[in-house]
């Protein structure tokens, strides 16, 4: 579906003529990601990140494509081939560096995308098919990246698998059977290791095939937009390309200087040097964490430390996951009709002053070592988390009342006053 | 419906999220926590590879080298490090096999198939000091003594640990002890600020200056001999930290010209939607 002004593909050429007969690629790409996808004027800096997710994307599947060719997953070697490739293999250091920062940057960008998400709510309708599926995307990138970080088989490999798949054995009953049917063995070694590659290997391109998904749900109602307010007019948009394409590729490269600047002069500051000690299971680190992106649930997991009707681990356990799965309730827990944030005055108080400052809370505190204060400073913010996604949102969204919003994109953007002098002059100046 | 089920579920996990801090806040007040043991800090030791546009000090690593060789090496392997990646020593190839071929290594007899030990050639690695596992730790008191191919990255802030921690035994103080009891020195232990218990089983293993003759000169204090063995093992934990800063800096320069063209494009494509003002 496409708004009715949307720009048709003629195709001018011989070779494009016979293409669109065969196989209409190009006309698939051009309504997809370029003139003819009517996209709303207004967006800010805050929507580049979508474009970025999906180059971060790209860019490891590159990498680790190139890596898993130097890489042997055995226990016995897979450390070994890690300092193979950092030390012997052509650019091998360029592509591992590359590999394990941009796996961060994948995650900052998503991040971002996300939190836009919440400001914007952009989950709500129409737009509830999108938000799931990028639900969907968040836990297998999570997946993917877990295992990723088990492949060079250091001292965090190995004790961050075992914890992670120990959270298994907090299910009564069935736990401990899952967590050895996981792992293939009472504790990670080659079997896990090599199931582990393998699934690393595919689930980036499942990750892939629910970006398509996602794409495609997004194609259907169009962009949101800062104002909230739904494209009503020609005037109100502009076509993808050139506009959104320029615009996106100054912010890759505003993300590729900083993804560079880490690779190059700062290549381990996210990661940990207990990484570069072989896997010793007989040795257990002083502190085991999970990368940095994990921190807010790693927080979340341990800050049930109380035996409550439930054993205190399956409290944390139930906690973590369902830190992400309410997500999908979202789109029907926020009833106010106004999705932007700029025109909800209750709501961006709650999202400035308590999501922001309790989500950079946890971040700090997952990483923190399991002691006072920071246990009892992440049971605060924990229950702060819990209480503004599943009751204030709910509760905002009824008792709030929104500021007026613009008639139209075009006036939010040219103001009421100004005659919308768009719809014929959409041409870029080049 | 789901908006109330949400909140009960919202507030079921804050309430027990904010019982164990209830718990957890009257355990801190009426529990006294010991305090951790505390150590020092690495001291902050400027060196050449340091920063955004570090080189190698080849001086330092070959005086570095010789330091591992003659005393690290009686205890520590470097299992990662090939004797052909000495050339980034500065070494010349005939230095280089002749340096290999200082070195024991394990290898087959020829003629009978039984292990024995031959010199080393530049495509061996060097060896390490135990032939496994079991005989490294009957040798040391039962502590193995790790492979240092990658200790200045298996430690934060390594490259100035293992420089510090060199010179940071000294016997503890009758009021520290009495604070902490605990650092007191075990059997087969040695007392060293710089690590995180303070009881460390590797013995002082540079005791005095002039341990090493330095070939090119250079008085071997303590400091010097500690720095300059950080310094090679920096090296050895990831010889292409140079290469990889020197080139970071045209990929940057690179991408900061085409991110500037980026936004001067952007710009000019969107002027065209700029609401023409001053017209009237």
């Amino acid at each position: 579906m496409s708004f009715p002004w949307a720009r048709q593909y003629e195709p001018k050429t011989g070779l494009t003529k016979f293409l669109d007969e065969k196989l209409p690629l190009p006309r698939f790409v051009y309504n997809a990601v370029g003139a003819g996808y009517p996209v709303p004027r207004n967006l800010n800096y805050m929507w580049n990140f979508g474009v970025l997710a999906g180059f971060f994307l790209v860019f490891q599947i590159v990498t680790g494509v190139v890596l898993a060719m130097h890489y042997a997953a055995n226990a016995e070697v897979a450390f070994a081939t890690t300092e193979h490739i950092m030390r012997d293999v052509n650019w091998g250091w360029l592509m591992r560096y590359a590999h394990a920062n941009g796996a961060s940057f994948f995650f900052i960008v998503v991040y971002i995308h996300i939190f836009r998400g919440f400001f914007y709510s952009s989950y709500k309708a129409p737009r509830e098919m999108i938000w799931l599926l990028g639900v969907v995307i968040f836990l297998l990138m999570m997946a993917t990246a877990f295992m990723g970080y088990v492949l060079p088989w250091g001292q965090m490999s190995f004790w961050g698998a075992k914890v992670i798949t120990g959270l298994f054995g907090a299910i009564p009953l069935v736990g401990e059977p899952i967590q050895i049917w996981l792992l293939g063995g009472y504790a990670p070694d080659n079997a896990a290791l090599n199931r582990f590659f393998s699934l690393h290997f595919l689930l980036p391109f499942v990750i892939l095939g629910v970006v398509i998904l996602h794409i495609w749900a997004l194609h259907i109602p169009g962009s949101s937009n800062p104002t909230g307010v739904e494209v009503k007019q020609e005037s109100d948009t502009v076509p993808f390309h050139p506009y959104y394409t320029a615009k996106d590729g100054f912010g890759l490269g505003i993300a590729l200087l900083a993804l560079f600047i880490m690779v190059f002069f700062l290549p381990n500051a996210l990661g940990h040097a207990d990484n570069y000690i072989e896997a010793n299971p007989l040795s257990t680190p002083a502190h085991i964490v999970p990368e940095w992106y994990f921190y807010p649930f790693y927080a979340i997991l341990r800050a049930f430390t109380m035996d409550f009707i439930l054993p205190a681990k399956l409290w944390g356990v139930l906690a973590m996951f369902s830190a992400i799965l309410m997500w999908f309730f979202l789109p029907w827990l926020d009833r106010s009709p106004v999705r932007s944030g700029h025109y909800r005055p209750l709501f961006r108080k709650f999202f400035w002053f308590g999501l922001i400052p309790t989500m950079a809370a946890l971040f700090y505190l997952g990483g923190a070592p399991a002691e006072e204060p920071y246990v009892m400073l992440s049971q605060i913010f924990t229950a702060y988390y819990f209480l503004h996604f599943l009751v204030i949102i709910p509760i905002v969204s009824q008792i709030e009342r929104p500021e007026p919003l613009p008639y139209s994109i075009t006036e939010a953007v040219l103001g009421s006053d100004k005659k919308a002098v768009l719809g014929e002059n959409t041409e870029p100046a080049v | 419906m789901i908006r109330i089920i949400a909140i009960l579920v919202g507030l079921g996990f804050a309430a027990v999220a904010l019982i164990s801090f209830g718990f957890g806040a009257y355990t801190a007040a009426t529990e006294e926590v010991a305090p951790h043991l505390p150590y020092e800090e690495p001291m902050d030791i400027d060196y050449s590879f340091d920063g955004p546009l570090g080189t190698w000090d080849i001086a330092q690593l070959q005086r570095g080298y010789k330091v591992y060789k003659e005393v690290c090496s009686a205890c520590h392997g470097l299992k990662f490090v090939a004797m052909r990646n000495l050339s980034d020593l500065g070494y010349s190839e005939a230095q280089v096999k002749a340096e290999a071929a200082t070195w024991q290594v394990p290898g087959i007899d020829p003629n009978t198939g039984e292990a024995t030990m031959r010199p080393g050639v530049p495509t061996d690695y060097f060896p390490s000091p135990y032939p496994n596992a079991v005989a490294a730790a009957a040798a040391n008191n039962n502590a193995i003594p790790p492979d240092l191919s990658l200790m200045t990255k298996a430690r934060n802030n390594g490259t100035n640990y293992v420089a510090s921690l060199l010179v940071g035994y000294q016997e503890p103080s009758a009021e520290f002890l009495a604070e902490f009891p605990e650092a007191a020195p075990g059997p087969g232990l040695y007392h060293n600020v710089y690590f995180p218990n303070r009881n460390l089983a590797m013995a002082p293993p540079l005791m005095n200056a002039g341990q090493v003759t330095y070939d090119d000169g250079t008085e071997a204090t303590l400091p010097q001999m500690s720095q300059d063995v950080a310094a090679f093992l920096t090296w050895t934990a990831e010889p292409t930290l140079v290469k990889r800063k020197q080139t970071g800096w045209p990929v940057l320069i690179f991408l900061l010209f085409a991110t500037v063209l980026a936004y001067l494009s952007k710009n000019q494509i969107w002027s065209a939607l700029k609401p023409k003002q001053h017209r009237d």
